[in-house]
């Protein structure tokens, strides 16, 4: 008995340093390459987006309902979203498929939200539109030949645009034959004119895309180069030989962007658009273009956005909440429970320090990480309360059998048999409750639900061990070692 | 001594009283149930989690209005925001509520906050925007964990009290615990909903479902000590066998619930603002399944096993009432 329950202290202890290890805050992770065996683990605290601060939106096809989404347009959708955010230059992004026609993106840290979301939703569809002799002004929306009809309209826009936008509505439903030229090129703010642009060439005919910059009267100005594909090269420098002094219009999403005038022949389909773009701008415009069009509209149906000071003053309010909560069990379990109650708290320590060590190393294969939200940080806390409960109910039992009249020993094996049951039901029950949580959690809109379950099973999971088998290691030892002086001092076991 | 014990702290005695009692807990939050029904159309106020539209907190670096916020919103044609201010008055932050807005929209309407009542700390201020058919999944699914709940509780009851005899009350008068802590924490945040504004959120149902899970097990403690004690001393009156078992199980109860106390209370006081309700209703929760265990659970199954339906009625409700039931 003696032996087996030294083998176990010598296993705690063991433990007992490798979550130390895992919990230290600069752990740089495991890295082993030794011949065959390649292993790379980093080991670090995942914030949730309401901790770091960013931006989470959820994207949807923007289709009629019922009308049923291309499975493989979603994850085309998906990759292309994946590039653009990449492109934006998050550290680490987040960019994942849900269900049917959602794809949820997540940008911790982002600083510009609002840019950042017209990068990824906006559908990127660039065209060199034939705007004859009469220049469009930029922001003006259009209607072009190309894919009509299939393309969303005018963006649906809760609320009121207060700014007036000259916009181009058009009643033509069948898109003219052939080649169409502009019969009447509406004044930038002109009246509204039904008039279908020619598209020379669209996105897809891009190669690359990059940010430049360009000199303009002294100072230099961001801008957007490109460069075409073979094809769409030759189109271009046959378009731009036989228009020269035409305006050829760069049109996003059908809306202009800006409408140079043609000089001369490009031959070689290389180009730089310009507009009065800021940098961060112009950045988002190369990346659009460089990933091409989406395949299916995208429609925000979710945003959610944190600002980073009020990330950092949750971690740290949650510090502190739960530093002063602890530390009160802890008292409160060592002054009502005494030299048990002691013992109680050390597995308590070794309890919160396998939780952390859990959201920090995963549990492979199941999970890597646990991603830490400020309702994560309450299930963890709430959950020690579960861990103390299991030997508040051992030390009563004790102190009952104590009462009766038993031996100490006795009543010590008598208190973790009987209160085994109690313990595993209360277990039970609160499984369940995860259970049906993390259910209801798992629809999208209710995702902060999911991180206090998972902390919250993931306590009572744990605490099942350090409270019963810890717990039992360490008052057995104790009162081998301590027996006989325990027997006479009565009020250290707190009867 | 064990005698002596028992006539100190006679609990089950004075049962009527806490009956009166639960009633005074319960009654002002139906009442505020009812009212908020009729002016809001929802017994509580649900926010964008289930009905969507946009919550916006703004965090001005200087002073500002409401007047001045509510105007801007209106210029964009939000014919009736929801603004509120939060927090101590030196923060300047506010909150807005109204309906879906798209981010583009969000840009200008900080840009004209800014310009027309100051400068705005951008990181300090939060937007979320939930779309009518994610707000419809919340309401749903929530809806099918309340029905899933509910089954696995009744089986769970079931399960725990297969072998007493009168199971039947056994569940009833937990099951009526469990209703009154419902009532206890849904009143609780109606009236906070019409005295301070808060909102029934996703975490506001985790709650309710955490306390149900707590005050379930709770209440089969109790229980579980009154039948392992009824057979052990069949010569005494139930009361008395109740009331032992309750002195039993009281400090483990007490214990426990402190405990989870002292931390629901350190969130409460230090930790993070958007988790402050969620853990009110918690706390409000689970002190109340602690009370009722000992105090409704257990008193109504003595009412019932000693006979005393019929005088119970008679009291609530009268003779005629009474004699109407059969008692």
């Amino acid at each position: 008995m003696r032996e087996r329950n030294t083998a176990l202290l010598v296993g705690i202890v063991i433990l007992a340093i490798v979550l130390i290890w895992i919990d230290l805050p600069d752990n740089s992770g495991i890295h082993i390459h030794w011949g065959f065996i390649n292993m790379d683990k980093d080991i670090r605290i995942h914030q949730g987006l309401d901790l770091q601060g960013g931006l989470q939106v959820l994207l949807e096809a923007d289709v009629p309902v019922g009308t049923a989404v291309d499975s493989e347009a979603i994850d085309t959708a998906k990759v292309i979203v994946e590039n653009r955010v990449n492109g934006l230059g998050v550290t680490e992004p987040l960019v994942q498929r849900q269900g049917e026609r959602r794809i949820v993106v997540e940008l911790p840290g982002i600083e510009d939200p609002e840019l950042a979301v017209a990068t990824i939703q906006e559908t990127g569809l660039l065209e060199f539109v034939d705007a004859g002799h009469t220049p469009l002004a930029p922001d003006t929306k259009v209607k072009t030949d190309y894919l009509a009809g299939g393309e969303k309209g005018t963006p649906a826009e809760a609320g009121a645009t207060t700014e007036a936008t000259p916009v181009v509505t058009t009643t033509v439903e069948e898109t003219p034959a052939g080649e169409a030229t502009p019969e009447a090129g509406p004044t930038p703010t002109g009246e509204p004119a039904p008039v279908v642009y020619h598209t020379v060439i669209a996105g897809s005919g891009l190669k690359d895309a990059g940010v430049t910059v360009i000199q303009e009267a002294g100072s230099t100005l961001p801008a957007v180069s490109f460069e075409l594909k073979e094809e769409a090269a030759s189109v271009f420098a046959e378009h731009t030989a036989s228009h020269t002094g035409q305006y050829l219009c760069i049109v996003l999403d059908k809306t202009i962007v800006s409408c140079p005038v043609i000089k001369t022949a490009i031959p070689n389909g290389k180009g730089v658009i310009e507009g009065r773009f800021t940098p961060a701008e112009a950045q988002s415009l190369a990346v659009k273009l460089r990933y091409g069009a989406l395949p299916v509209p995208l429609r925000i149906e979710t945003t959610r956005t944190v600002g980073p000071t009020l990330g950092k003053d949750s971690v740290r309010k949650s510090i502190t909440a739960g530093a002063i909560g602890l530390s009160v069990v802890f008292l409160f379990m060592l002054t009502y429970y005494r030299f048990p109650g002691f013992l109680a708290d050390l597995a308590l320590a070794i309890y919160a320090l396998f939780n952390f060590a859990i959201y920090k190393f995963g549990l492979p294969p199941l999970f890597s990480y646990v991603t830490l939200t400020l309702p994560g940080i309450a299930g963890f806390l709430l959950s020690t309360g579960m861990a103390v409960d299991a030997n508040i109910l051992i030390f009563e039992r004790m102190k009952e059998e104590l009462r009766a009249g038993r031996s100490l020993g006795a009543a010590i094996e008598a208190g973790f048999d009987r209160a085994w049951t109690s313990i595993r039901d209360s277990n039970i029950s609160t499984i369940i409750t995860c259970a049906i949580l993390f259910y209801f959690g798992s629809t999208f809109g209710a995702s902060m639900v999911k991180g206090f379950a998972l902390t919250l099973i993931i306590g009572v999971m744990t605490s099942m061990f350090t409270a019963v088998t810890i717990t039992r290691t360490f008052i057995r030892l104790a009162f081998d070692v301590f027996g006989g002086s325990l027997r006479d001092k009565r009020w250290l076991l707190g009867v | 001594m064990r005698h002596g014990e028992i006539t100190m702290f006679n609990i089950i005695g004075k049962r009527y009283w806490y009956f009166l009692i639960s009633a005074l807990l319960i009654v002002p939050g139906l009442i505020a149930m009812i009212y908020s029904t009729v002016t809001y159309g929802a017994p509580v106020r649900l926010s964008i989690d289930f009905t969507g539209g946009s919550l916006m907190v703004i965090k001005f670096q200087q002073h500002a209005t409401e007047d001045a916020i509510r105007g801007v919103f209106r210029s964009y044609g939000f014919t009736n925001p929801m603004v509120q201010h939060l927090g101590r008055p030196e923060d300047n932050a506010w909150q807005v509520r109204m309906g879906f807005v798209a981010v583009e929209t969000v840009d200008k309407i900080k840009a004209s906050l800014a310009k027309q009542i100051g400068p705005i700390d951008e990181s300090s201020s939060t937007f979320s925007a939930v779309g009518p058919a994610v707000g419809h999944e919340v309401t749903q699914s929530a809806t099918v964990a309340v029905a899933i709940a509910s089954l696995l509780v009744g089986t769970f009851i079931i399960i725990a009290f297969r072998r007493v005899p009168n199971a039947f009350r056994y569940g009833v008068s937990a099951i009526s615990a469990m209703v009154h802590d419902i009532l206890v924490a849904s009143g609780f945040i109606s009236i906070m909903g019409l005295l301070f504004n808060w909102e029934v959120d996703a975490l506001f149902l985790t709650a309710i479902l955490t306390v149900i899970g707590f005050s379930v097990q709770d209440k089969i403690v109790v229980f579980d000590r009154i039948r392992e004690n009824t057979p052990k001393r069949r010569g005494e009156p139930y009361e008395t066998i109740v009331n032992r078992s309750i002195l039993e199980v009281i400090h483990r109860s007490l214990t426990t619930q402190l405990n989870a106390m002292f931390v629901m209370i350190a969130i409460l006081l230090f930790g993070g603002a958007s988790i402050k309700q969620f853990i009110a209703v918690m706390l409000i929760g689970m002190v109340t399944a602690t009370y009722s265990s000992i105090f409704n659970a257990v008193p109504v199954l003595v009412v019932w096993e000693n006979g005393e339906m019929g005088r119970f009625f008679r009291r609530i409700f009268g003779r005629k009432a009474a004699a109407r039931l059969g008692g």
